[in-house]
């Protein structure tokens, strides 16, 4: 009896020392996908881990994306930093200009080749040579999206492909009953987007690519032109503003108050289980008097992020799962229940391959859209405290819309205050 | 004047030592770190770090968008502060009168106590939502062109409303303990002495809750500085313009969803001395009208 305990005893300490031999290694993955993202999430980190033994993928849901920049931040400065963590595009270039936060991408990763990856995509979260650093996760794009009922009640067989088409459609929806469109992220749809549409340059220094020393340049004729424009809809009864939410501006699409609404591409599942009429999505409409025809857009959304100061032996996992996440299964697997677009050519081409667009097509337009021709200055931004810059922006666009600004007035201190945060954020990095 | 000296026992400070742990790990030490991350300018994760003097007071402070905060911020809390303590002090005498189901009255006006400032203000924010919030369509109702997703004055009104509603409920249960306080004899004597309820009012009763009045003086204005943060990120998160930001909605825009730590540090030292300041003013000014 006695040995026999013994005996439990030291196979006990035995199993226990020899653990840590057999056991996987832990792969820490802090994110900000709440709700049914969450939840496909969590089924692509148990189909990695049923996929192989080496490696255990933990995800972690830290709040909005803000929060989960701040929690990551936070562990990082007490050395208790996820492997990896989902930055937002506004965050950036806090996390990319702090030297050696982060490994980039393409040197953890094997094999790594940037063509694979999708032309809007490629090159938002890389360096100003197209090395990646953080890498496309939930890439969506600003779309346009249009009540089929409503615009055939107007007569329209479809939505604007321009703003001067718009311009002529919008008293004839107003005569209908509706207020013709909405949208749910001014900064983002109806600022960065709009540079990259009409391939106008956002600020100096290559768009924030080649330096952090950098002036913003939304102070432009065309950007004045075409908020001019909105403040006029809207005081002519032709857009419909209903406050800084997302949701606030979706819900009246959705509640038919408004006859289109400009999202993401990622809004499209959301709206399909909410919107009791035909809707469809298109492209952003665009100035034809600024180009004639349009450029492509650049992704929104946010990236996975390698954090550094981590032993190699997790930092290998990190690679692995990264290669897994890309792979063209997974990522049609993503493109599916989110709506966010694949990051990788191969995954687009099964996805058609598989004949997804022929039953959706309204799916493949925020890729079309990705794939429009890039110019110079297509391929994204690169801005410090772009979070409150954004928050300076909000406030001059709130200021055209209630008349406290002119649009000149406005404009001119989005410069200033946008240039003193761009100024201060400079000599935080260096 | 002499004097006395007692013996010393280690024995009282023992006693007071929890108490000196909590303040000094959760007020001293955090509140050391913010003065020391206030002289600093360093990049979100800490890697690069600079001693700049007083560079993110200046940076920051004498920014358009930190004066704006400031101005709307000391309005906002003096009307808070007047409203929810009138109000609940208006409550609490005539709840006091009320003889029959006097305890139903005072259940239905404290129970608001209950409710958290981002509840309340998630409530309110649903009660003003444009698309269906019944406030919204009373307000328009009403003949006001009323439109709070861009107008000032408008959004100030709702975040003013919804944080007086929160705050009137822990008003009143001060005031109404207080109002039994005063004893019944002294309220007698005055009845003989004065008619007018009013009078009786003011010159009687106002100065005997004159401890409780200054006392929610202070714990109003520390709610109307720092607890409506809930209220403010719920309903209109600064907006429109940046009309409805306080100063600490201010410091956790700056440093939580922006990573500016020194930026808003330096802030939140300002904004320490700030309510230090007006605390010193009331205790050394107002206090000294208050009999206890």
């Amino acid at each position: 009896m006695k040995k026999a305990i013994y005996s439990a005893v030291i196979a006990a300490g035995l199993s226990a020392t020899a653990m840590p031999v057999w056991a996987q290694t832990d792969i820490q993955f802090w994110h900000a996908m709440g709700g049914r993202l969450g939840e496909v999430v969590e089924e692509i980190a148990e189909k990695y881990n049923a996929s192989q033994d080496t490696y255990n993928l933990v995800p972690t849901y830290k709040g909005g994306y803000e929060d989960t920049m701040t929690a990551g931040i936070a562990a990082f400065r007490a050395d208790q930093q996820p492997n990896i963590i989902q930055i937002f595009d506004a965050g950036a270039a806090t996390i990319i200009n702090a030297p050696g936060a982060a490994i980039p991408i393409a040197d953890l990763m094997t094999n790594f080749d940037s063509s694979d990856y999708i032309e809007g995509v490629r090159n938002f979260y890389a360096d100003s040579d197209g090395n990646m650093i953080g890498m496309p996760f939930n890439a969506s794009t600003p779309l346009l999206y249009f009540n089929k009922d409503i615009l055939t009640e107007a007569g329209f067989d479809g939505p604007p492909a321009t703003w001067e088409e718009f311009e002529e459609m919008a008293p004839v929806i107003k005569d209908a009953g509706y207020i013709a469109l909405a949208q749910s992220h001014s900064p983002w749809i109806l600022a960065e987007n709009f540079h990259s549409r009409h391939n106008l340059q956002l600020s100096t220094g290559n768009n924030g690519y080649d330096s952090t020393d950098v002036e913003i340049l939304y102070n432009n004729d065309e950007m004045k032109m075409h908020w001019g424009k909105v403040k006029e809809w809207l005081d002519e009864g032709y857009y419909g503003f209903y406050g800084r939410g997302w949701g606030d501006n979706q819900d009246a699409f959705v509640q038919k108050k408004t006859a289109m609404w400009m999202g993401s591409s990622g809004s499209f599942g959301g709206l399909a289980t909410s919107a009791e009429f035909e809707f469809g999505a298109a492209e952003l409409p665009y100035w034809k008097s600024i180009t004639e025809e349009p450029y492509g857009t650049f992704i929104g959304g946010a990236a996975l992020f390698a954090m550094a100061g981590k032993p190699d032996a997790e930092n290998a996992g990190v690679a692995d799962f990264m290669g897994y996440l890309t792979s063209p299964e997974i990522q049609y697997f993503w493109h599916k229940e989110t709506g966010y677009v694949p990051v990788t050519n191969a995954a687009y081409e099964l996805a058609k391959a598989d004949g997804y667009y022929e039953t959706t097509p309204d799916a493949e337009i925020g890729i079309t859209q990705l794939n429009d021709r890039g110019g110079e200055w297509t391929k994204g931004y690169r801005l410090g405290f772009y979070v409150q810059i954004r928050e300076v922006m909000y406030k001059q666009f709130d200021n055209i819309f209630s008349g406290s600004s002119t649009v000149e007035e406005a404009f001119a201190a989005m410069e200033k205050e946008s240039n003193a945060l761009l100024a201060r954020f400079n000599d935080s990095v260096n | 004047m002499k004097r006395v000296q007692f013996e010393h026992s280690p024995i009282p400070y023992l006693f007071i030592a929890p108490q000196i742990i909590i303040i000094v790990i959760f007020f001293l030490w955090p509140a050391g770190q913010a003065v020391y991350q206030s002289f600093l300018l360093e990049d979100a994760f800490g890697l690069s770090s600079k001693f700049v003097w007083f560079r993110n007071y200046s940076d920051t402070i004498f920014s358009a968008a930190w004066l704006q905060a400031f101005g709307f911020t000391i309005i906002f809390s003096t009307i808070v502060t007047f409203l929810s303590l009138g109000l609940a002090l208006l409550l609490a005498v005539k709840a006091n009168e009320v003889i029959r189901g006097a305890s139903t009255y005072k259940t239905m006006l404290m129970w608001a106590y209950a409710i958290a400032p981002p509840v309340a203000g998630l409530m309110g924010n649903l009660m003003f939502n444009p698309l269906i919030g019944d406030m919204y369509v009373f307000m328009n109702s009403l003949g006001f062109d009323f439109d709070h997703k861009l107008d000032a004055y408008d959004a100030s009104f709702v975040v003013i409303l919804i944080s007086v509603w929160k705050q009137v409920s822990v008003n009143f249960i001060f005031f109404l303990s207080g109002l039994q306080g005063i004893p019944k004899g002294v309220q007698e004597a005055a009845v003989l002495d004065c008619k007018s309820s009013f009078r009786r009012f003011w010159t009687i009763t106002f100065p005997l809750l004159a401890p409780t009045t200054f006392f929610l003086m202070v714990i109003n204005i520390t709610y109307a500085f720092f607890d409506t943060f809930g209220i403010i990120d719920t309903t209109t998160q600064g907006a429109p313009g940046g009309a409805t930001t306080t100063l600490v909605f201010k410091v956790f825009q700056d440093g939580f969803r922006g990573a500016d730590i020194g930026g808003s540090s330096a802030q939140s030292v300002v904004l320490m001395l700030l309510v230090l300041g007006l605390t010193v003013i009331q205790f050394r000014f107002i206090e000294k009208k208050v009999h206890y």
